[in-house]
């Protein structure tokens, strides 16, 4: 009983491993290709390590790989990953180009195609928006594509920047703007057949917390000053203890847009793994029942809910932004003095 | 559990891709700056322009609303200043009215007690006139009466005899 406990650990700690040692940092092409490809590779890697229990099941899945029948998990990672190929299943697939530039893999991407339709549908809708604005004569009411715009334009001024960054919320409304209705549109476009979540890539939500990052920071500096910005590194405590407090805040400063990349990666990708998981009970219990009592409702509920994700993950990404903009930028003053009040 | 485990790690769902990363930054920067000339400019101007189209819309509808309450408050004080106005003139013309009358009658009372006052006098007059003419009358008819009387009655001796008495009686009295 112990024996097989402990094994199971181990079996599942030695991918773990296996997996920082060898793809941490591996460069493009090794990781655009196929799942299948990268699963039978880790069979001859396993067992030479040292764990002997960890190595028993791994042959194993690499025999199944190797007889052609395809795993419901390879199928459902092949599904939510990244590579170069866009599959338009059963009508053939379309392969990428593949781009090295200066030693740096810069292929296109299903992802990046995904991003690329996305900026395209944003571009053409957000300007049928700004155009139809400008013909507007000021009592007319707004109306179509504009009017849903203009009321997320409210919304995220009025409702996420105003509260949370306060004075000068102005000058940060576009790329909110944007990174909402970017997210928003990845969000949806993951949604639809043969699509794919380009915001269920950790590079793509990494990219966009960093955005946030570099802004919180430079406006941080500027509200502040080099002088302002150091002391709160020191989070205004005693000299003795800033060899503790500015390593933990200078690490606070990076969690939040860790926090952020997590967050939005991990919503989007856990959605797909459900709603795919659930198809594959069908397939995997090869019953027809299963599927119309279990898996299609279910599915359909998990899609709804994916909507309203896509929506709420938009919304949080950006009311986050903006809360981390707003205590960047946010005076000591008033602060200090609500402490004091406090005290007395 | 063992084979979800390695395919999720293995599968590479946390794997950096510098390329994506790249392409990823590039097309946003690039729908940012886009989409804030096309998009969120005139959008967010517009709504900004909305919002203070709404406020003086509704500023103006308070103050067109006082400006009717002070116009209404004033009408009503008018027609209120009227009303008493009316009703004082009322009041005066009737006042006036009382008095005129009390006056006339008072005087046409005076006049006519005074007429009346007149009359008496008049009858007084002429009663005393008359009895005036009644007695002169009478004292004519008395003194012809007493005339045929006394012309009746007259006799020289006897007229004599009082003389002669009376011129007695008087130088008696006086030695």
């Amino acid at each position: 009983m112990r024996i097989t406990s402990i094994s199971r650990i181990l079996a599942l700690v030695v991918p773990v491993l296996l997996c920082l040692n060898s793809h941490a940092f591996a460069v493009g092409g090794q990781n655009e290709a196929p799942v299948r490809e990268t699963a039978t590779a880790v069979a001859p890697a396993a067992p030479a390590t040292v764990a002997a229990p960890a190595a028993v099941p791994a042959p194993a899945e690499g025999a199944h790989a190797a007889e052609g029948e395809e795993k419901p998990g390879d199928l459902i990672m092949h599904h939510i990953l990244d590579n170069s190929t866009f599959a338009f299943e059963p009508f053939g697939s379309i392969h990428l180009p593949h781009i090295v530039v200066g030693g740096y893999d810069i292929s296109i991407t299903k992802h990046v195609v995904m991003i690329w339709l996305a900026s395209v549908l944003l571009l053409i809708v957000g300007g049928i928006a700004g155009s139809s604005v400008k013909n507007l004569s000021a009592k007319q009411a707004p109306k179509g594509i504009a009017n849903v715009i203009e009321s997320l334009v409210d919304f995220i001024s009025n409702d996420v920047a105003k509260p949370n960054i306060g004075h000068g919320f102005e000058k940060y409304l576009p790329y909110l703007l944007t990174v909402f209705f970017f997210i928003l549109f990845c969000n949806l476009l993951g949604l639809i057949p043969y699509g794919a979540t380009a915001t269920g890539n950790i590079n793509v939500t990494l990219t966009l917390a960093a955005f946030t990052f570099v802004i919180t920071q430079v406006s941080a500096f500027k509200a502040h000053g080099l002088k302002g910005y150091l002391q709160h590194l020191t989070a205004g405590t005693h000299w003795s203890l800033w060899i503790i407090m500015v390593p933990i805040e200078v690490l606070g400063q990076f969690t939040k847009p860790f926090a952020l990349t997590i967050r939005l990666f991990a919503n989007m990708t856990a959605g797909h793994i459900i709603i795919l998981s659930l198809f594959f009970i069908a397939f995997i219990l090869k019953s027809y029942i299963v599927a119309v009592a279990v898996s299609i409702p279910f599915a359909i509920f998990i899609y709804l809910l994916e909507l309203f994700v896509a929506f709420l993950q938009a919304f949080v990404f950006t009311m986050l932004s903006a809360l981390f903009i707003g205590l960047a930028t946010q005076h000591e003053g008033g602060e200090e003095h609500a402490v004091e009040g406090a005290h007395h | 559990m063992l084979t979800s485990g390695i395919i999720l790690l293995e599968g590479g769902l946390l794997n950096p891709n510098p390329g994506l990363i790249f392409w990823t930054a590039l097309t946003f920067l690039i729908v940012l700056l886009i989409l804030k000339k096309i998009a969120w400019g005139p959008i967010v101007s517009m709504l900004e322009e909305r919002s203070k189209g709404i406020q003086s819309a509704i500023d103006r509808a308070h103050s067109a609303k006082d400006e009717a309450e002070a116009i209404l408050k004033k009408n009503r004080e008018l027609l209120a200043k009227a009303d008493s106005e009316s009703e004082k003139i009322i009041r005066e013309g009737r006042e006036f009215a009382d008095k005129v009358r009390s006056e006339l009658t008072e005087k046409a009372q005076v006049e006519s007690q005074k007429m009346i006052a007149a009359a008496k006098d008049e009858i007084e007059q002429e009663k005393r006139r008359a009895l005036d003419v009644l007695r002169n009358e009478v004292a004519d008819m008395a003194v012809k009466g007493a005339e045929k009387i006394i012309r009746a009655t007259l006799d020289a001796e006897k007229q004599a005899a009082v003389v002669n008495e009376m011129i007695r009686e008087m130088s008696a009295t006086r030695n």
